[in-house]
């Protein structure tokens, strides 16, 4: 036991800086999903059958493709035939069209709950369909998909950790440097699975049930 | 591209062995995790609440890598395929006490409350009133899980599993073509996604009723 | 009161709305089937019939949330099938009230009603709430100004759908069963504010259950049923002597079991 804490203080600040790396690959994944996945789903929802035939097998093919193959793919595969790619963009871009699968999904539901008497409501005072898009329904649809879109953010988090595949130093690279360096497998794992812990569960949790009083307030029209 | 396509497919038993094994032991585990979390004496609840959040709280790598490569310094070697089944069975048990939870108390209490009056011990009411039912409302996330394990199985690649995605990286340091064997391999996991999807679909038209 | 007596010499001053023979189908179902009719100025038309009528259709294809599949509708002497992209700028002269409200829950009241003016009809910010303001106020909801929809009752609620609908000043009020998601003690609070506007001679279309309404301030009533008009005439007609045979049923069933409200509780009349 006098081991782990040895090696839990001494190493603990060197994993601890991989949080940032973590965080922003969080944050650029989500958003490439997020400027992917919203002109999706409203195409989907308000477009024409091509359209929603195309955003279908989209997001079915970004759901069922593992991140993993994705971030190989954007890697390895770019830079043999196109250019070299830093880690952190191919996980970003890899990680994002994953979630972009997810969002959609997500906001596709979110305008349908919404209801097709709010767009009845703004076109009949003189909104086109994009107006009452714009000002009407995204805005309701994103305060409702609040506690999935946590969900996702929770997600990405944890699917960063696959970024070490590709020499990014987040978290889990970092775990695994530990683990090279004092040899002992166990304790890094645990400690970063405690970090990663820290940072997941609050998120969850809070944006939950602060997003589920939202969008209570939401049905209330 | 016929060339490795062999190789891919073995690779791609090996995913599905992983995958429905994983399924099941997550089923018992999910199953269990919800039961005792919702019926449980306070202890017994904690323990499962506890199981489910730490499992869904920590990413499927830090899991694999502690059973795999943690677990040897306590003692316990596994080889590197049954470390992978272990670690899927434990995520995928997680998120399937969730989904089992949910359904189970969509059911609703008036369904308990007839089953008790009527004179049934709690726990035959659970099992012959609230979990057929439960069992029922929950396939739909359910077959979501089964269909899409074969896409989370691809993290067994890391500790050495010969599964669809080691193949594929053996494959491309054959050949050195990596954008079009990661595309080939892509489509083969949207295929038998969407085909497992589709199964199960099926099974839950011919299953599904209305609950109360 | 009844039609004011008025000479005219050319229909299109005083006919703001013509239905021509208008049909429309949801599928393979005939919803409506060749209905017309016209809406003179300043008067209040009153659609009743069962439910599945096709009445609710027939008013989203007069503002066009709905083109009719075959017919037309006249705005005055606009032919608006035939407007092709500039349909939103008519469709603003026509306001619209719905059973559900459909308030937009993510603004508050007063933004609610300025929305409208704001952005349809791009005036600036001040002259937007000036006239919003003013619309909350003939609804009497100018304490409410801040609060959300989630934050009000059924019958405020549909006040506020009222002072939306009126901000933007159209032509003609297209009402769908204002009423008819209200509680009991809730219809009489809308029933007055559309008995106010009738009195200040707003053109109106109103689908609605409330005969007692329809008699104190409709100058035509239309009677619907299986998608085509069966009946018209005025409500002293309607209500005294109706020739068809399923006019007579379905007044009498209505004012049975409903009284003259056409409400399956007791609703007030202010």
């Amino acid at each position: 036991m006098f081991s782990f804490f040895e090696i839990a203080l001494s190493h603990i600040l060197f994993m601890i800086e991989g949080l940032p790396v973590t965080l922003g690959l969080t944050a650029c994944g989500l958003s490439v999903g997020f400027v992917i996945g919203l002109p999706l789903a409203i195409l989907r929802v308000y477009g024409k059958t091509a359209g929603k035939l195309f955003v279908a097998v989209f997001e079915r093919t970004m759901r069922s493709i593992p991140p993993l193959v994705l971030i190989f793919l954007f890697y390895f595969g770019i830079q043999t035939t196109l250019f070299e790619v830093p880690g952190l963009f191919a996980v970003a871009v890899a990680l994002g069209l994953c979630s972009s699968g997810y969002q959609s999904q997500i906001f596709r539901g979110a305008l349908e709950s919404i209801g097709t008497g709010q767009m009845d409501a703004a076109r009949s005072l003189g909104m086109s369909k994009l107006q009452a898009i714009r000002f009407i329904m995204a805005p309701q649809a994103l305060r409702f998909a609040l506690p999935s879109w946590a969900n996702e953010l929770a997600t990405m988090i944890k699917d960063t950790s696959l970024a070490f595949v590709v020499g990014v130093a987040e978290l889990m690279r970092r775990a695994d440097y530990v683990r090279a360096a004092t040899f002992d497998p166990l304790t890094p794992f645990v400690l970063v699975a405690g970090i990663y812990f820290v940072i997941v569960f609050p998120v969850t949790r809070i944006a939950g049930t602060w997003g589920e009083k939202r969008k209570r307030l939401l049905t209330g029209a | 591209m016929l060339e490795y396509l062999g190789d891919l497919l073995q690779g791609l038993v090996i995913t599905l062995e992983l995958s429905f094994t994983a399924l099941a032991i997550g089923s018992v585990l999910g199953l269990l995790a919800a039961l005792a979390r919702i019926y449980g004496a306070r202890p017994v609840s904690y323990v499962a609440n506890s199981y489910i959040e730490l499992i869904r709280g920590t990413p499927l790598t830090v899991q694999l890598f502690i059973i795999y490569f943690g677990l040897p310094a306590l003692g316990l070697l596994f080889s590197p395929t049954f470390s992978a089944i272990v670690a899927l069975g434990i995520n995928s048990g997680a998120y399937q006490a969730e989904y089992f939870r949910g359904a189970i108390e969509s059911i609703g209490s008036g369904q308990m409350e007839a089953a008790l009056s009527v004179g049934m011990t709690r726990i035959q009411a659970v099992w012959r009133v609230i979990l057929p039912q439960a069992l029922r409302l929950a396939l739909p996330s359910w077959s979501n899980e089964a269909a899409y394990l074969p896409k989370y199985s691809s993290v067994a690649f890391l500790v050495t599993v010969p599964e669809l995605l080691a193949r594929a990286k053996a494959a491309i340091a054959y050949n050195l073509k990596p954008m079009e064997v990661y595309m080939v391999v892509g489509v083969i996991y949207l295929v038998v996604i969407a085909s497992l999807s589709k199964v199960l679909d099926i099974v839950y038209e011919k299953y599904k009723f209305t609950v109360e | 009161m009844g039609r004011k007596e008025e000479e005219v010499a050319d229909w299109r001053l005083t006919r703001v709305v013509s239905v021509q023979d208008v049909w429309k189908c949801y599928g393979k179902v005939e919803v409506v089937k060749g209905v017309s009719f016209d809406v003179e100025e300043g008067t209040t038309t009153v659609i009743f019939g069962p439910s599945g009528a096709g009445k609710s259709t027939l008013l989203r294809c007069i503002n066009m949330l709905h083109p009719p599949d075959r017919g037309t509708i006249f705005l005055r002497d606009v032919d608006l099938m035939k407007v092709g992209s500039k349909i939103n700028y008519y469709r603003s002269k026509f306001g619209m009230v719905f059973q559900h409200f459909n308030l937009f829950s993510h603004m508050t009241v007063l933004d609610n009603v300025s929305i409208g003016p704001r952005i349809v009809k791009k005036l600036p910010e001040d002259e937007a709430k000036r006239i919003a303001l003013e619309a909350i106020d003939k609804v009497r909801m100018r304490d409410w100004c801040s609060h959300h929809p989630s934050q009000l009752s059924g019958g405020q609620k549909q006040r506020v759908g009222i002072a939306r609908a009126l901000a933007m000043d159209p032509d003609v009020l297209l009402f769908d069963e204002p009423t008819s998601a209200l509680d009991a003690e809730l219809i009489g609070e809308v029933l007055q504010t559309m008995l106010d506007l009738a009195k200040e001679r707003k053109t109106m279309i109103c689908v609605t259950h409330e005969l007692g309404f329809a008699r104190s301030v409709a100058s035509e009533m239309i009677f619907m049923d299986g998608g085509t008009v069966v009946e018209t005439g005025s409500p002293d007609h309607i209500f005294t002597n109706p020739q068809n045979d399923r006019t007579r049923k379905f007044l009498s069933r209505l004012t049975e079991l409903y009284g003259l409200h056409g409400n399956k509780k007791e609703s007030r009349m202010a």
